[in-house]
């Protein structure tokens, strides 16, 4: 697809005359050793872009067979190429799950820019008392896992009344996100030129404005790149909401966010037959993911190795 | 500056800070003083119990068989995603041959590097769902029926992947692997594209073949980079829970028969199955000392002397 030409035909053909000339023995024998490995290596690239493809293929797929279809072989064809298998799957809960997890990230995202570039931003610029001690503080956030807070979380949520509600999990998953943004844009804005500030200062602006219509838009990328990541991160969130959102009574409405939908559909499908609802579910919650991916898939690969190398 | 910049620090700071000591920071340490009870967490009624949770921990055989299996994780994956990854990255960025100087990628490169990428971005929801559908233990399983369709498997009795005790963790680090690859190879690639390219070049002049070229030139100068990851990879097997528990049988997770326990499954079944979040934090002591001692070990192991280009 995008196999870049990073080859010109002719240096192929001069590559082993040169070598050759060079270096007789080793080159030459660098020649056969290659042949063999390059078949190897080709082949096992293949082969594991051909794992990596082939599942997700499949499972789109079973979108379009029957339910005894998929239960009867793992080699069938779909035949009949409708998309009934999306409307049972949207009407079992998925366009629930889905408006729920809107709803939260509309909210949770941008406050999650907000607190971030606002605590990243003063511990990037200014010198204060405490101001290291803060930046590691944050920084450690990210290094254990989540859930040996959940006990405690899930009673300190409780306490402040805010079970199952999108509030509740919104403050929940800004709190969670702010040490990888606070760490990315940290470092962003320490990259920004302080001169624009300073004038910016001088004739008057206040510190606030300063940061609200200079610093943000020049740190439009770095925001940008990190707010990716919030919204593939915080789309993709599986056990917070796993916690936190849980019918506290009969009554209570399900708000299930669409991750932990899927599974609980996924759980109960041992007793309801319906696998291909359940694959137009996944496949419904796997395209805003695929979308953003492919059109962001720079930004992506390279903002998480900038920030995982520092 | 002239003006007084604390308020202004301050009110930038009192929101981030706030939620994030609320939410995020007093968790941590109210599981630490928890474990030290015999909290039930259906009331905030407790007692102090010293250290009888640990001591009980010593004794419980799931848990040990948990931490076993957490141990096994452990070194797996870290070492098998590495290694699978270092290839990769190796591949796509100097396998190739034939472009000036003889440093490229292979082939293909840049497909490569999107579609290995790929699993990183999907949720633990989907994977879940996924390979459930591709370990299903009947011939409409994936596996088992491709390994059917090419006369391997046996039509009467297919392999049962994620209910075979002997299997199941296998099938586990195998998702892992799937799962983790591609970051680490774009991980590693980013690092061997910051190595000038005229140390290549000055071995290739030297006669290296590739193996030599990478065992002698990209390894050593990859050797933090690797360390990172390790530690990264060793959390995240630590961890597992997401996976495990939506894989595998039994409430939370790691069944059969606790053949796939790990400590997170097991520390989730006791806080919410079985009312007992006092000896559940104190696992969650555990699995935090065990993911520090671990992050130190890696460090210190694998100090070597820094290499400057």
């Amino acid at each position: 697809m995008t196999a870049p030409a990073t080859q010109p035909p002719v240096t192929k053909a001069a590559v082993p005359g040169q070598r050759g000339g060079t270096r007789g023995g080793p080159g030459r024998r660098d020649g056969m050793e290659g042949k063999t490995l390059n078949a190897f290596s080709h082949g096992f690239l293949v082969l594991w872009a051909i794992m990596i493809v082939l599942p997700l293929f499949w499972i789109l797929l079973g979108n379009f067979k029957t339910d005894s279809q998929i239960k009867s072989s793992a080699w069938t064809w779909p035949t009949e190429w409708t998309f009934d298998a999306f409307q049972r799957g949207w009407e079992k809960g998925v366009g629930d799950y889905l408006l729920n997890t809107l709803i939260v990230m509309v909210f949770s995202v941008p406050l999650t820019m907000l607190l971030g570039a606002m605590a990243a931003y003063v511990l990037a610029r200014y010198e204060f008392f405490g101001n290291r001690f803060l930046y590691y503080f944050f920084v450690a956030g990210s290094m254990f896992p989540v859930f040996l807070a959940l006990v405690p979380l899930y009673f300190m949520v409780d306490r402040l009344g805010m079970l199952n509600t999108y509030q509740g999990l919104i403050l929940v998953y800004v709190a969670y996100s702010l040490p990888f943004t606070v760490f990315y844009l940290y470092s962003f804005f320490r990259t920004l030129p302080t001169a624009v500030h300073e004038a910016a200062v001088i004739d008057g602006a206040s510190h606030t404005r300063v940061f609200f219509q200079i610093m943000v838009p020049m740190a439009k990328p770095g925001l940008i790149s990190v707010g990716i990541f919030n919204v593939l991160g915080q789309w993709n969130q599986y056990i917070l909401p796993l916690t936190l959102m849980q019918k506290q009574s009969g009554g209570d409405e399900d708000r299930s966010m669409l991750a932990q939908g899927l599974v609980s559909l996924m759980n109960q499908g041992n007793y309801e037959t319906d696998l291909p609802a359940l694959y137009a579910g996944m496949t419904i919650s796997m395209i805003p993911v695929f979308v953003v991916y492919a059109s962001f898939q720079r930004q992506v690969q390279s903002g998480l190795t900038v920030a995982t190398l520092k | 500056m002239h003006r007084n910049k604390y308020p202004f620090i301050a009110g930038f700071l009192v929101l981030p800070v706030g939620l994030y000591l609320l939410l995020v920071i007093w968790p941590y340490i109210q599981t630490i003083s928890y474990s030290f009870t015999d909290w039930s967490g259906a009331s905030q009624k407790f007692s102090f119990v010293g250290f009888d949770n640990y001591k009980d921990l010593a004794d419980d055989d799931v848990f040990l068989k948990a931490l076993q299996h957490n141990a096994l994780l452990l070194v797996l994956v870290p070492t098998l995603t590495i290694l699978l990854s270092l290839f990769f990255a190796f591949m796509v960025n100097v396998g190739g041959r034939g472009g000036a100087g003889g440093v490229s990628g292979v082939k293909g490169s840049g497909f490569y590097r999107i579609v290995f990428f790929f699993p990183q971005v999907l949720s633990v929801a989907i994977l879940a769902i996924l390979f459930k559908a591709v370990y299903r233990g009947d011939d409409s399983g994936l596996i088992n029926g491709s390994l059917q369709a090419v006369g391997l498997g046996d039509k009467n009795h297919p392999t049962e992947w994620l209910n075979d005790p002997d299997l199941v963790l296998w099938c586990i680090v195998f998702v892992m692997i799937w799962a983790g690859a591609g970051f680490y190879m774009v991980l590693f690639s980013a690092a061997m594209q910051s190595i000038p390219r005229d140390i290549y070049e000055a071995a290739l002049l030297d006669g290296a073949g590739r193996i030599q070229t990478f065992f002698r030139v990209t390894l050593p100068l990859l050797w933090e980079t690797i360390q990172t990851a390790w530690v990264f990879l060793a959390i995240l097997s630590m961890d597992a829970f997401l996976l495990i528990s939506t894989l595998t049988s039994q409430d939370f997770g790691g069944g059969p028969d606790h053949s796939s326990e790990v400590i997170s499954t097991y520390l989730m079944r006791n806080f919410q199955t079985y009312s007992k979040s006092g000896y559940a934090c104190a696992m969650g002591v555990v699995m935090l000392l065990l993911t520090l001692i671990v992050s130190i070990v890696t460090l210190r192991l694998s100090r070597r002397e820094r290499i400057e280009y």
